[in-house]
Protein backbone atom coordinates (compact mmCIF):
# COMPACT_ATOMS: atom_id res chain seq x y z
CA UNK A 1 0.00 0.00 0.00
CA UNK A 2 1.18 3.49 -0.79
CA UNK A 3 1.67 6.10 1.84
CA UNK A 4 -1.45 8.21 2.37
CA UNK A 5 -1.23 11.48 0.46
CA UNK A 6 -1.92 14.87 1.85
CA UNK A 7 -2.55 17.66 -0.60
CA UNK A 8 -2.24 21.19 0.72
CA UNK A 9 -1.08 23.28 -2.19
CA UNK A 10 -1.52 23.36 -5.93
CA UNK A 11 2.07 22.17 -6.20
CA UNK A 12 1.24 19.13 -4.05
CA UNK A 13 -1.59 18.39 -6.42
CA UNK A 14 0.63 18.77 -9.49
CA UNK A 15 3.04 16.23 -8.08
CA UNK A 16 0.21 13.91 -7.17
CA UNK A 17 -1.29 14.28 -10.61
CA UNK A 18 1.98 13.61 -12.42
CA UNK A 19 2.71 10.53 -10.34
CA UNK A 20 -0.84 9.28 -10.78
CA UNK A 21 -0.82 9.84 -14.52
CA UNK A 22 2.43 7.88 -14.82
CA UNK A 23 0.94 5.07 -12.76
CA UNK A 24 -2.17 5.09 -14.91
CA UNK A 25 -0.24 4.95 -18.18
CA UNK A 26 1.94 2.15 -16.84
CA UNK A 27 -1.16 0.28 -15.72
CA UNK A 28 -2.77 0.37 -19.14
CA UNK A 29 0.50 -0.29 -20.96
CA UNK A 30 1.23 -3.42 -18.94
CA UNK A 31 -2.32 -4.59 -19.51
CA UNK A 32 -2.17 -3.59 -23.20
CA UNK A 33 -5.63 -2.24 -22.62
CA UNK A 34 -7.93 0.56 -23.74
CA UNK A 35 -10.10 3.06 -21.82
CA UNK A 36 -7.02 5.26 -21.28
CA UNK A 37 -8.73 8.40 -22.57
CA UNK A 38 -11.74 7.87 -20.30
CA UNK A 39 -9.53 7.38 -17.27
CA UNK A 40 -7.36 10.42 -17.99
CA UNK A 41 -10.51 12.45 -18.44
CA UNK A 42 -11.68 11.96 -14.83
CA UNK A 43 -8.36 11.38 -13.05
CA UNK A 44 -8.21 14.99 -11.82
CA UNK A 45 -11.76 14.79 -10.50
CA UNK A 46 -11.06 11.61 -8.57
CA UNK A 47 -7.75 12.88 -7.19
CA UNK A 48 -9.42 16.11 -6.11
CA UNK A 49 -12.35 14.32 -4.47
CA UNK A 50 -10.11 11.99 -2.48
CA UNK A 51 -7.71 14.77 -1.49
CA UNK A 52 -10.28 17.41 -0.52
CA UNK A 53 -13.86 16.23 -0.33
CA UNK A 54 -14.19 12.57 0.59
CA UNK A 55 -13.90 12.06 4.32
CA UNK A 56 -13.55 8.34 4.94
CA UNK A 57 -13.76 8.83 8.70
CA UNK A 58 -17.23 10.34 8.18
CA UNK A 59 -18.14 7.29 6.09
CA UNK A 60 -18.26 9.15 2.77
CA UNK A 61 -18.42 6.85 -0.22
CA UNK A 62 -17.96 7.18 -3.96
CA UNK A 63 -19.62 5.34 -6.82
CA UNK A 64 -17.77 5.52 -10.10
CA UNK A 65 -20.74 5.18 -12.41
CA UNK A 66 -18.53 5.41 -15.50
CA UNK A 67 -16.96 2.08 -14.60
CA UNK A 68 -14.81 1.98 -17.74
CA UNK A 69 -12.51 4.48 -15.98
CA UNK A 70 -11.65 1.85 -13.38
CA UNK A 71 -7.93 2.46 -13.95
CA UNK A 72 -8.27 6.04 -12.71
CA UNK A 73 -10.16 4.83 -9.65
CA UNK A 74 -7.61 2.11 -8.81
CA UNK A 75 -4.71 4.56 -9.14
CA UNK A 76 -6.48 7.15 -7.00
CA UNK A 77 -7.42 4.68 -4.29
CA UNK A 78 -3.87 3.39 -4.33
CA UNK A 79 -2.47 6.93 -3.94
CA UNK A 80 -4.65 7.51 -0.90
CA UNK A 81 -3.92 4.19 0.77
CA UNK A 82 -7.38 2.82 0.13
CA UNK A 83 -6.42 -0.07 -2.09
CA UNK A 84 -4.87 -3.17 -0.62
CA UNK A 85 -4.22 -4.69 -4.02
CA UNK A 86 -1.13 -4.72 -6.18
CA UNK A 87 -1.87 -2.53 -9.22
CA UNK A 88 0.25 -4.92 -11.27
CA UNK A 89 -2.56 -7.48 -11.10
CA UNK A 90 -4.80 -5.19 -13.21
CA UNK A 91 -6.34 -7.18 -16.08
CA UNK A 92 -4.53 -10.39 -15.11
CA UNK A 93 -6.26 -13.72 -14.54
CA UNK A 94 -7.44 -14.02 -10.96
CA UNK A 95 -7.28 -10.26 -10.30
CA UNK A 96 -9.62 -8.27 -8.08
CA UNK A 97 -8.86 -5.30 -10.34
CA UNK A 98 -10.92 -6.02 -13.42
CA UNK A 99 -11.29 -3.62 -16.33
CA UNK A 100 -14.41 -2.33 -14.58
CA UNK A 101 -14.73 -1.91 -10.79
CA UNK A 102 -15.47 -5.33 -9.31
CA UNK A 103 -18.87 -6.39 -7.97
CA UNK A 104 -17.21 -8.79 -5.54
CA UNK A 105 -17.30 -6.51 -2.51
CA UNK A 106 -13.66 -7.47 -1.91
CA UNK A 107 -12.43 -3.88 -2.12
CA UNK A 108 -14.01 -1.90 0.74
CA UNK A 109 -13.55 1.44 -1.01
CA UNK A 110 -15.65 0.22 -3.94
CA UNK A 111 -19.21 -0.15 -2.63
CA UNK A 112 -20.61 -1.18 -6.01
CA UNK A 113 -19.13 -2.62 -9.13
CA UNK A 114 -20.16 -0.76 -12.27
CA UNK A 115 -19.60 -0.99 -15.99
CA UNK A 116 -23.08 -1.04 -17.42
CA UNK A 117 -23.89 2.65 -17.78
CA UNK A 118 -26.81 4.27 -16.03
CA UNK A 119 -26.67 2.31 -12.78
CA UNK A 120 -24.44 4.44 -10.58
CA UNK A 121 -26.72 7.36 -9.87
CA UNK A 122 -29.56 5.16 -8.57
CA UNK A 123 -27.10 3.31 -6.35
CA UNK A 124 -25.58 6.53 -5.02
CA UNK A 125 -29.04 8.02 -4.57
CA UNK A 126 -30.09 5.00 -2.51
CA UNK A 127 -26.93 5.28 -0.41
CA UNK A 128 -27.56 8.99 0.18
CA UNK A 129 -31.27 8.45 0.87
CA UNK A 130 -30.42 5.72 3.41
CA UNK A 131 -28.92 8.35 5.69
CA UNK A 132 -32.44 9.68 6.26
CA UNK A 133 -33.35 6.53 8.11
CA UNK A 134 -30.28 5.83 10.14
CA UNK A 135 -28.89 2.37 10.39
CA UNK A 136 -27.17 0.43 13.08
CA UNK A 137 -24.13 -0.10 10.86
CA UNK A 138 -23.78 3.59 10.02
CA UNK A 139 -23.74 5.79 13.12
CA UNK A 140 -22.84 8.95 11.17
CA UNK A 141 -26.45 9.80 10.49
CA UNK A 142 -27.03 12.81 8.29
CA UNK A 143 -23.42 13.76 7.83
CA UNK A 144 -22.19 11.18 5.43
CA UNK A 145 -21.84 12.28 1.81
CA UNK A 146 -22.18 10.13 -1.27
CA UNK A 147 -20.25 11.09 -4.40
CA UNK A 148 -21.09 9.80 -7.84
CA UNK A 149 -18.97 10.32 -10.94
CA UNK A 150 -20.96 10.05 -14.16
CA UNK A 151 -19.90 10.26 -17.76
CA UNK A 152 -21.80 12.57 -20.07
CA UNK A 153 -22.45 9.63 -22.41
CA UNK A 154 -24.34 7.78 -19.72
CA UNK A 155 -26.72 10.70 -19.45
CA UNK A 156 -28.25 9.10 -22.55
CA UNK A 157 -29.57 6.42 -20.18
CA UNK A 158 -33.10 6.98 -18.94
CA UNK A 159 -32.30 5.40 -15.59
CA UNK A 160 -29.85 8.24 -14.85
CA UNK A 161 -32.72 10.71 -15.08
CA UNK A 162 -35.06 8.51 -13.03
CA UNK A 163 -32.51 8.72 -10.24
CA UNK A 164 -32.00 12.45 -10.76
CA UNK A 165 -35.76 13.05 -10.45
CA UNK A 166 -35.81 11.11 -7.19
CA UNK A 167 -32.75 12.83 -5.73
CA UNK A 168 -34.08 16.27 -6.60
CA UNK A 169 -37.56 15.52 -5.30
CA UNK A 170 -36.20 14.28 -1.98
CA UNK A 171 -33.68 17.10 -1.66
CA UNK A 172 -30.77 14.74 -1.11
CA UNK A 173 -28.27 17.39 -0.14
CA UNK A 174 -25.72 14.76 0.86
CA UNK A 175 -25.51 13.57 -2.77
CA UNK A 176 -22.77 15.08 -4.93
CA UNK A 177 -22.78 14.25 -8.64
CA UNK A 178 -19.82 15.14 -10.81
CA UNK A 179 -20.30 14.67 -14.53
CA UNK A 180 -17.10 14.04 -16.39
CA UNK A 181 -18.34 15.92 -19.44
CA UNK A 182 -15.61 15.29 -21.97
CA UNK A 183 -18.02 15.68 -24.87
CA UNK A 184 -17.20 12.32 -26.41
CA UNK A 185 -18.99 9.02 -26.25
CA UNK A 186 -18.82 5.61 -27.90
CA UNK A 187 -18.66 6.57 -31.54
CA UNK A 188 -18.22 10.31 -31.60
CA UNK A 189 -19.19 13.58 -29.96
CA UNK A 190 -22.14 13.84 -27.60
CA UNK A 191 -23.27 16.87 -29.60
CA UNK A 192 -23.57 14.83 -32.80
CA UNK A 193 -24.87 11.59 -31.30
CA UNK A 194 -27.47 12.69 -28.77
CA UNK A 195 -27.16 16.32 -27.80
CA UNK A 196 -27.32 16.85 -24.04
CA UNK A 197 -27.47 20.64 -24.15
CA UNK A 198 -28.64 22.67 -22.41
CA UNK A 199 -26.98 20.29 -19.96
CA UNK A 200 -26.75 22.48 -16.87
CA UNK A 201 -30.37 23.55 -17.33
CA UNK A 202 -31.39 19.91 -17.38
CA UNK A 203 -29.84 19.24 -13.97
CA UNK A 204 -31.17 22.53 -12.65
CA UNK A 205 -34.66 21.62 -13.78
CA UNK A 206 -34.30 18.31 -11.94
CA UNK A 207 -33.80 20.38 -8.79
CA UNK A 208 -30.04 20.04 -8.47
CA UNK A 209 -27.77 22.82 -7.29
CA UNK A 210 -25.44 23.12 -10.26
CA UNK A 211 -22.13 24.57 -11.24
CA UNK A 212 -20.14 24.24 -14.44
CA UNK A 213 -16.38 23.80 -14.20
CA UNK A 214 -14.96 25.22 -17.40
CA UNK A 215 -11.76 23.20 -17.11
CA UNK A 216 -12.58 20.03 -15.22
CA UNK A 217 -8.96 18.92 -15.45
CA UNK A 218 -7.80 21.90 -13.41
CA UNK A 219 -7.45 21.37 -9.67
CA UNK A 220 -8.09 25.00 -8.75
CA UNK A 221 -11.19 25.29 -10.87
CA UNK A 222 -12.64 22.11 -9.32
CA UNK A 223 -11.85 23.49 -5.86
CA UNK A 224 -13.44 26.84 -6.70
CA UNK A 225 -16.60 25.12 -7.91
CA UNK A 226 -16.93 23.17 -4.65
CA UNK A 227 -16.39 26.36 -2.69
CA UNK A 228 -18.96 28.20 -4.74
CA UNK A 229 -21.55 25.45 -4.30
CA UNK A 230 -20.94 25.21 -0.56
CA UNK A 231 -21.40 28.95 -0.16
CA UNK A 232 -24.90 28.67 -1.56
CA UNK A 233 -25.93 26.51 1.45
CA UNK A 234 -28.56 24.84 -0.69
CA UNK A 235 -30.68 21.93 0.47
CA UNK A 236 -30.59 20.41 -2.99
CA UNK A 237 -28.40 17.62 -4.31
CA UNK A 238 -25.33 18.95 -6.10
CA UNK A 239 -24.33 18.45 -9.71
CA UNK A 240 -20.99 19.73 -10.93
CA UNK A 241 -20.58 19.57 -14.67
CA UNK A 242 -16.88 19.27 -15.25
CA UNK A 243 -15.97 20.15 -18.84
CA UNK A 244 -13.07 17.81 -19.25
CA UNK A 245 -10.83 16.57 -21.99
CA UNK A 246 -10.74 12.93 -22.96
CA UNK A 247 -7.12 11.83 -22.78
CA UNK A 248 -6.18 14.94 -20.77
CA UNK A 249 -2.46 15.48 -20.43
CA UNK A 250 -1.38 13.37 -23.40
CA UNK A 251 -1.68 15.65 -26.43
CA UNK A 252 -2.07 12.95 -29.08
CA UNK A 253 -4.93 11.41 -27.11
CA UNK A 254 -6.74 14.62 -26.24
CA UNK A 255 -10.28 14.89 -27.58
CA UNK A 256 -9.75 11.80 -29.73
CA UNK A 257 -12.61 9.36 -29.17
CA UNK A 258 -10.58 6.40 -30.39
CA UNK A 259 -8.60 6.61 -27.14
CA UNK A 260 -11.70 5.24 -25.51
CA UNK A 261 -10.64 1.95 -27.04
CA UNK A 262 -7.00 1.86 -28.10
CA UNK A 263 -4.08 0.45 -26.14
CA UNK A 264 -0.70 2.19 -26.46
CA UNK A 265 2.18 0.80 -28.46
CA UNK A 266 5.73 1.26 -27.13
CA UNK A 267 6.37 4.50 -29.00
CA UNK A 268 3.09 6.03 -27.89
CA UNK A 269 3.76 5.03 -24.30
CA UNK A 270 7.23 6.60 -24.38
CA UNK A 271 5.86 9.77 -25.98
CA UNK A 272 3.09 10.00 -23.39
CA UNK A 273 5.51 9.53 -20.50
CA UNK A 274 7.89 12.09 -21.93
CA UNK A 275 5.11 14.62 -22.19
CA UNK A 276 3.85 13.99 -18.66
CA UNK A 277 7.34 14.17 -17.15
CA UNK A 278 8.33 17.19 -19.22
CA UNK A 279 5.32 19.29 -18.39
CA UNK A 280 6.01 20.05 -14.77
CA UNK A 281 9.75 19.45 -14.75
CA UNK B 1 -52.80 -12.69 -1.66
CA UNK B 2 -51.95 -9.00 -1.77
CA UNK B 3 -54.30 -8.37 1.15
CA UNK B 4 -52.48 -11.01 3.20
CA UNK B 5 -49.16 -9.56 2.15
CA UNK B 6 -50.24 -6.11 3.23
CA UNK B 7 -51.36 -7.43 6.64
CA UNK B 8 -48.10 -9.26 7.10
CA UNK B 9 -46.04 -6.26 6.00
CA UNK B 10 -47.92 -3.86 8.27
CA UNK B 11 -46.81 -5.94 11.23
CA UNK B 12 -43.26 -6.36 9.93
CA UNK B 13 -42.61 -2.66 9.38
CA UNK B 14 -43.84 -2.03 12.91
CA UNK B 15 -41.39 -4.57 14.32
CA UNK B 16 -38.36 -3.93 12.13
CA UNK B 17 -37.07 -0.34 11.76
CA UNK B 18 -34.66 -1.42 9.00
CA UNK B 19 -37.48 -2.12 6.55
CA UNK B 20 -38.06 0.52 3.87
CA UNK B 21 -41.05 -0.15 1.62
CA UNK B 22 -40.68 1.12 -1.95
CA UNK B 23 -43.53 1.11 -4.43
CA UNK B 24 -43.39 1.95 -8.12
CA UNK B 25 -46.55 4.02 -7.72
CA UNK B 26 -48.83 0.99 -7.48
CA UNK B 27 -50.94 -0.50 -4.72
CA UNK B 28 -54.19 1.47 -4.73
CA UNK B 29 -56.34 0.50 -1.74
CA UNK B 30 -53.78 -2.04 -0.69
CA UNK B 31 -51.05 -0.48 1.44
CA UNK B 32 -52.72 2.31 3.35
CA UNK B 33 -52.14 0.42 6.63
CA UNK B 34 -48.51 -0.18 5.70
CA UNK B 35 -48.06 3.50 4.88
CA UNK B 36 -49.40 4.46 8.30
CA UNK B 37 -47.23 1.95 10.13
CA UNK B 38 -44.08 2.70 8.13
CA UNK B 39 -44.29 6.49 8.18
CA UNK B 40 -41.36 7.92 6.26
CA UNK B 41 -40.18 4.38 5.52
CA UNK B 42 -43.03 4.09 3.02
CA UNK B 43 -41.61 5.57 -0.17
CA UNK B 44 -43.43 5.97 -3.46
CA UNK B 45 -40.53 6.19 -5.90
CA UNK B 46 -42.85 7.06 -8.78
CA UNK B 47 -43.18 5.17 -12.05
CA UNK B 48 -39.51 4.30 -12.26
CA UNK B 49 -38.80 0.64 -11.68
CA UNK B 50 -35.15 0.78 -12.72
CA UNK B 51 -34.47 3.48 -10.18
CA UNK B 52 -36.50 1.62 -7.55
CA UNK B 53 -34.24 -1.42 -7.77
CA UNK B 54 -30.97 0.52 -7.98
CA UNK B 55 -32.10 2.68 -5.11
CA UNK B 56 -32.98 -0.44 -3.11
CA UNK B 57 -29.50 -1.87 -3.67
CA UNK B 58 -28.03 1.42 -2.42
CA UNK B 59 -30.27 1.32 0.65
CA UNK B 60 -29.35 -2.31 1.35
CA UNK B 61 -25.64 -1.46 1.12
CA UNK B 62 -26.18 0.90 4.06
CA UNK B 63 -27.78 -1.78 6.26
CA UNK B 64 -31.44 -1.15 5.47
CA UNK B 65 -33.89 -3.79 4.30
CA UNK B 66 -35.74 -2.56 1.21
CA UNK B 67 -38.94 -4.27 0.05
CA UNK B 68 -39.88 -3.21 -3.49
CA UNK B 69 -43.38 -3.54 -4.85
CA UNK B 70 -44.96 -3.34 -8.27
CA UNK B 71 -47.06 -5.64 -10.40
CA UNK B 72 -45.02 -8.68 -11.39
CA UNK B 73 -44.10 -7.77 -15.00
CA UNK B 74 -43.05 -4.24 -14.09
CA UNK B 75 -41.12 -5.36 -11.01
CA UNK B 76 -39.10 -7.90 -12.98
CA UNK B 77 -38.65 -7.12 -16.65
CA UNK B 78 -38.06 -3.37 -16.80
CA UNK B 79 -35.37 -3.39 -14.10
CA UNK B 80 -33.95 -6.83 -14.91
CA UNK B 81 -30.42 -5.51 -15.37
CA UNK B 82 -30.60 -3.64 -12.06
CA UNK B 83 -31.79 -6.87 -10.43
CA UNK B 84 -28.98 -8.82 -12.04
CA UNK B 85 -26.12 -6.41 -11.37
CA UNK B 86 -27.02 -4.15 -8.46
CA UNK B 87 -28.92 -6.72 -6.39
CA UNK B 88 -27.99 -10.30 -7.30
CA UNK B 89 -24.32 -10.10 -8.26
CA UNK B 90 -23.68 -7.90 -5.21
CA UNK B 91 -25.83 -10.26 -3.11
CA UNK B 92 -27.83 -7.39 -1.64
CA UNK B 93 -30.66 -8.17 0.73
CA UNK B 94 -33.39 -6.69 -1.43
CA UNK B 95 -36.91 -8.11 -1.53
CA UNK B 96 -38.93 -7.75 -4.72
CA UNK B 97 -42.68 -8.29 -4.59
CA UNK B 98 -44.53 -8.86 -7.86
CA UNK B 99 -48.29 -8.89 -7.71
CA UNK B 100 -50.37 -10.95 -10.15
CA UNK B 101 -47.81 -13.44 -11.44
CA UNK B 102 -48.75 -15.51 -14.50
CA UNK B 103 -52.03 -14.41 -16.06
CA UNK B 104 -53.09 -12.80 -12.77
CA UNK B 105 -54.03 -9.49 -14.37
CA UNK B 106 -56.28 -11.29 -16.89
CA UNK B 107 -57.95 -9.00 -19.37
CA UNK B 108 -55.41 -6.23 -18.67
CA UNK B 109 -53.46 -8.08 -21.34
CA UNK B 110 -49.96 -9.22 -22.18
CA UNK B 111 -48.25 -6.09 -20.85
CA UNK B 112 -49.57 -6.93 -17.39
CA UNK B 113 -48.79 -10.65 -17.37
CA UNK B 114 -45.61 -12.25 -16.04
CA UNK B 115 -45.07 -15.59 -17.72
CA UNK B 116 -41.25 -15.64 -17.84
CA UNK B 117 -40.43 -13.99 -14.52
CA UNK B 118 -39.25 -17.14 -12.75
CA UNK B 119 -37.06 -18.17 -15.69
CA UNK B 120 -35.36 -14.78 -15.65
CA UNK B 121 -34.95 -14.51 -11.92
CA UNK B 122 -34.19 -18.09 -10.90
CA UNK B 123 -31.18 -18.04 -13.23
CA UNK B 124 -29.61 -15.11 -11.37
CA UNK B 125 -26.98 -15.65 -8.69
CA UNK B 126 -28.16 -15.67 -5.05
CA UNK B 127 -31.80 -15.11 -6.04
CA UNK B 128 -34.58 -17.11 -4.38
CA UNK B 129 -38.09 -17.04 -5.79
CA UNK B 130 -41.14 -17.68 -3.61
CA UNK B 131 -44.52 -18.54 -5.11
CA UNK B 132 -47.13 -19.12 -2.37
CA UNK B 133 -49.71 -21.80 -3.13
CA UNK B 134 -52.71 -19.87 -1.82
CA UNK B 135 -53.66 -16.82 0.20
CA UNK B 136 -53.08 -18.61 3.50
CA UNK B 137 -49.66 -19.76 2.29
CA UNK B 138 -48.43 -16.17 1.90
CA UNK B 139 -47.35 -15.86 5.51
CA UNK B 140 -44.93 -18.80 5.64
CA UNK B 141 -43.45 -17.83 2.27
CA UNK B 142 -42.97 -14.24 3.37
CA UNK B 143 -41.27 -15.46 6.54
CA UNK B 144 -38.98 -17.79 4.55
CA UNK B 145 -38.10 -14.85 2.31
CA UNK B 146 -37.19 -12.71 5.30
CA UNK B 147 -35.12 -15.43 6.96
CA UNK B 148 -32.97 -15.56 3.81
CA UNK B 149 -30.64 -12.56 3.89
CA UNK B 150 -30.28 -12.21 0.15
CA UNK B 151 -32.06 -11.25 -3.07
CA UNK B 152 -35.61 -12.57 -3.11
CA UNK B 153 -38.69 -12.42 -5.29
CA UNK B 154 -42.18 -13.04 -4.00
CA UNK B 155 -44.70 -13.74 -6.74
CA UNK B 156 -48.18 -13.00 -5.48
CA UNK B 157 -51.21 -14.75 -6.92
CA UNK B 158 -54.65 -15.41 -5.53
CA UNK B 159 -57.02 -18.08 -4.31
CA UNK B 160 -58.06 -19.83 -1.13
CA UNK B 161 -57.06 -23.33 -0.13
CA UNK B 162 -59.67 -26.05 -0.74
CA UNK B 163 -61.48 -26.53 2.61
CA UNK B 164 -61.46 -30.33 2.44
CA UNK B 165 -57.67 -30.57 2.25
CA UNK B 166 -55.45 -29.94 5.28
CA UNK B 167 -53.63 -26.60 5.13
CA UNK B 168 -50.20 -26.87 3.48
CA UNK B 169 -47.27 -27.12 5.87
CA UNK B 170 -44.61 -24.43 5.46
CA UNK B 171 -42.03 -25.69 2.98
CA UNK B 172 -40.86 -24.85 -0.51
CA UNK B 173 -41.52 -28.41 -1.71
CA UNK B 174 -44.29 -30.35 0.02
CA UNK B 175 -46.50 -33.35 -0.42
CA UNK B 176 -50.15 -32.41 -0.24
CA UNK B 177 -52.04 -35.54 -1.28
CA UNK B 178 -50.92 -39.15 -1.30
CA UNK B 179 -52.04 -41.17 -4.25
CA UNK B 180 -49.54 -43.66 -5.45
CA UNK B 181 -50.38 -44.15 -9.14
CA UNK B 182 -48.91 -40.95 -10.58
CA UNK B 183 -47.15 -37.82 -9.34
CA UNK B 184 -48.41 -34.31 -10.03
CA UNK B 185 -46.55 -31.11 -9.18
CA UNK B 186 -48.11 -27.69 -9.12
CA UNK B 187 -46.13 -24.48 -8.94
CA UNK B 188 -47.78 -21.71 -6.92
CA UNK B 189 -51.51 -20.99 -6.93
CA UNK B 190 -52.26 -23.12 -10.01
CA UNK B 191 -51.98 -26.02 -7.54
CA UNK B 192 -55.54 -25.08 -6.62
CA UNK B 193 -56.67 -26.23 -10.09
CA UNK B 194 -54.59 -29.38 -9.72
CA UNK B 195 -56.25 -30.20 -6.40
CA UNK B 196 -59.71 -29.55 -7.84
CA UNK B 197 -58.98 -31.92 -10.72
CA UNK B 198 -57.60 -34.61 -8.44
CA UNK B 199 -60.56 -34.32 -6.03
CA UNK B 200 -62.97 -34.67 -8.96
CA UNK B 201 -61.11 -37.75 -10.13
CA UNK B 202 -61.24 -39.21 -6.65
CA UNK B 203 -65.00 -38.70 -6.55
CA UNK B 204 -65.26 -41.16 -9.45
CA UNK B 205 -65.00 -44.89 -8.80
CA UNK B 206 -62.12 -46.92 -10.17
CA UNK B 207 -59.98 -43.90 -11.10
CA UNK B 208 -56.34 -44.20 -9.98
CA UNK B 209 -55.20 -41.62 -7.43
CA UNK B 210 -52.21 -39.34 -7.89
CA UNK B 211 -49.89 -37.89 -5.31
CA UNK B 212 -49.86 -34.11 -5.44
CA UNK B 213 -46.85 -31.98 -4.54
CA UNK B 214 -46.84 -28.22 -4.17
CA UNK B 215 -43.75 -26.25 -5.16
CA UNK B 216 -43.39 -22.70 -3.88
CA UNK B 217 -39.66 -22.08 -4.03
CA UNK B 218 -37.26 -21.87 -6.97
CA UNK B 219 -34.53 -22.81 -7.70
CA UNK B 220 -35.46 -26.24 -6.41
CA UNK B 221 -33.38 -27.57 -3.58
CA UNK B 222 -32.44 -31.25 -3.49
CA UNK B 223 -35.38 -33.49 -4.27
CA UNK B 224 -36.74 -35.54 -1.39
CA UNK B 225 -36.09 -39.27 -1.59
CA UNK B 226 -39.82 -39.86 -1.09
CA UNK B 227 -40.57 -37.83 -4.21
CA UNK B 228 -37.84 -39.45 -6.30
CA UNK B 229 -38.95 -42.94 -5.24
CA UNK B 230 -42.56 -42.14 -6.01
CA UNK B 231 -41.79 -40.88 -9.53
CA UNK B 232 -39.60 -43.93 -10.10
CA UNK B 233 -42.28 -46.32 -8.83
CA UNK B 234 -45.29 -44.82 -10.61
CA UNK B 235 -43.49 -43.86 -13.82
CA UNK B 236 -46.03 -41.10 -14.43
CA UNK B 237 -45.38 -37.41 -13.90
CA UNK B 238 -47.35 -34.24 -14.58
CA UNK B 239 -45.97 -30.75 -13.91
CA UNK B 240 -48.40 -27.81 -13.92
CA UNK B 241 -47.14 -24.22 -13.93
CA UNK B 242 -48.54 -20.84 -14.90
CA UNK B 243 -45.23 -19.94 -16.51
CA UNK B 244 -43.62 -20.65 -19.86
CA UNK B 245 -41.89 -23.98 -20.27
CA UNK B 246 -38.44 -22.51 -20.90
CA UNK B 247 -36.75 -22.02 -17.57
CA UNK B 248 -39.77 -23.17 -15.64
CA UNK B 249 -40.35 -25.85 -13.04
CA UNK B 250 -40.63 -28.76 -15.50
CA UNK B 251 -37.29 -28.08 -17.17
CA UNK B 252 -35.62 -27.61 -13.84
CA UNK B 253 -37.14 -30.79 -12.42
CA UNK B 254 -36.33 -32.86 -15.51
CA UNK B 255 -32.61 -32.32 -15.03
CA UNK B 256 -32.76 -33.18 -11.35
CA UNK B 257 -34.67 -36.39 -12.11
CA UNK B 258 -32.21 -37.33 -14.86
CA UNK B 259 -29.38 -36.82 -12.40
CA UNK B 260 -31.21 -39.22 -10.11
CA UNK B 261 -31.52 -41.75 -12.94
CA UNK B 262 -35.31 -41.51 -12.97
CA UNK B 263 -37.35 -41.80 -16.13
CA UNK B 264 -41.10 -41.30 -16.25
CA UNK B 265 -43.89 -40.69 -18.75
CA UNK B 266 -44.00 -36.91 -18.38
CA UNK B 267 -46.46 -34.18 -19.29
CA UNK B 268 -46.02 -30.46 -18.73
CA UNK B 269 -48.94 -28.06 -18.65
CA UNK B 270 -47.63 -24.53 -18.83
CA UNK B 271 -48.43 -21.04 -20.08
CA UNK B 272 -48.76 -21.03 -23.87
CA UNK B 273 -48.77 -17.27 -24.25
CA UNK B 274 -51.61 -16.01 -26.45
CA UNK B 275 -52.41 -18.86 -28.85
CA UNK B 276 -55.48 -17.17 -30.39
CA UNK B 277 -54.33 -13.58 -29.95
CA UNK B 278 -57.37 -12.82 -27.79
CA UNK B 279 -57.64 -11.70 -24.18
CA UNK B 280 -59.80 -12.49 -21.20
CA UNK B 281 -59.81 -13.30 -17.50
CA UNK B 282 -57.11 -15.33 -15.78
CA UNK B 283 -59.44 -18.36 -16.02
CA UNK B 284 -59.83 -17.74 -19.77
CA UNK B 285 -56.05 -17.75 -20.28
CA UNK B 286 -55.64 -20.76 -18.02
CA UNK B 287 -58.16 -22.65 -20.13
CA UNK B 288 -56.36 -21.73 -23.37
CA UNK B 289 -53.13 -23.05 -21.85
CA UNK B 290 -54.84 -26.16 -20.45
CA UNK B 291 -54.14 -25.03 -16.92
CA UNK B 292 -57.79 -25.21 -15.82
CA UNK B 293 -58.96 -28.13 -13.68
CA UNK B 294 -60.86 -29.82 -16.56
CA UNK B 295 -57.77 -29.84 -18.77
CA UNK B 296 -55.62 -31.08 -15.88
CA UNK B 297 -58.19 -33.84 -15.31
CA UNK B 298 -58.00 -34.84 -18.99
CA UNK B 299 -54.21 -34.76 -19.03
CA UNK B 300 -54.08 -36.95 -15.95
CA UNK B 301 -56.38 -39.46 -17.63
CA UNK B 302 -54.07 -39.49 -20.66
CA UNK B 303 -51.10 -40.28 -18.42
CA UNK B 304 -52.77 -43.57 -17.56
CA UNK B 305 -53.44 -44.60 -21.17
Amino acid sequence: MNQVRTVHTEQDFKLLKRGSTELLLALYKKANAGHIGSSLSCLDILLYLYSKEIDSSRGDQLVLSKGHAAGALYVTLSQFGLLNEDLDTFYKDGTKLAAHPPCSGKIPAIPFGTGSLGHGLSLATGMAFAQRFGSSSQPTLGEKKIFCVLSDGECNEGSTWEAALFAGHHRLQNLVVIVDANGLQGLGSTHDILDLEPFEDKWKSFNFETCVIQDGNDFQQIADAFLQIQERSSNKPICLIARTCKGAGVSFMENQFQWHYLPMNDQQYEAALKEIRGRDA
Amino acid sequence: MRKEFSQWLEQKVSENPQIVFLTGDLGFQAFEGVAKAAGKRFVNVGVSEQNMIGLAAGLASQGLLPICYSIAPFAVFRPLEQIRLDVCIHNMNVKIIGNGGGYGYGVMGATHHALEDLACLSSLPNMKCFVPLCNEDLFSNAESMMSYAGPSYLRLGAGAWPPTIPAPTPSGFRKILSGGEAVVLGLGPVIQNVLKAELERRSQEGVPHSSVYGVSELPLAQLTSEFVDEVKRTGRLLIVEEHVQRGGLAEHLALLLMKNGVHAKTRNLCAQGYPNGLYGSQSYHQKLSHLDSASIHTTLSELFL
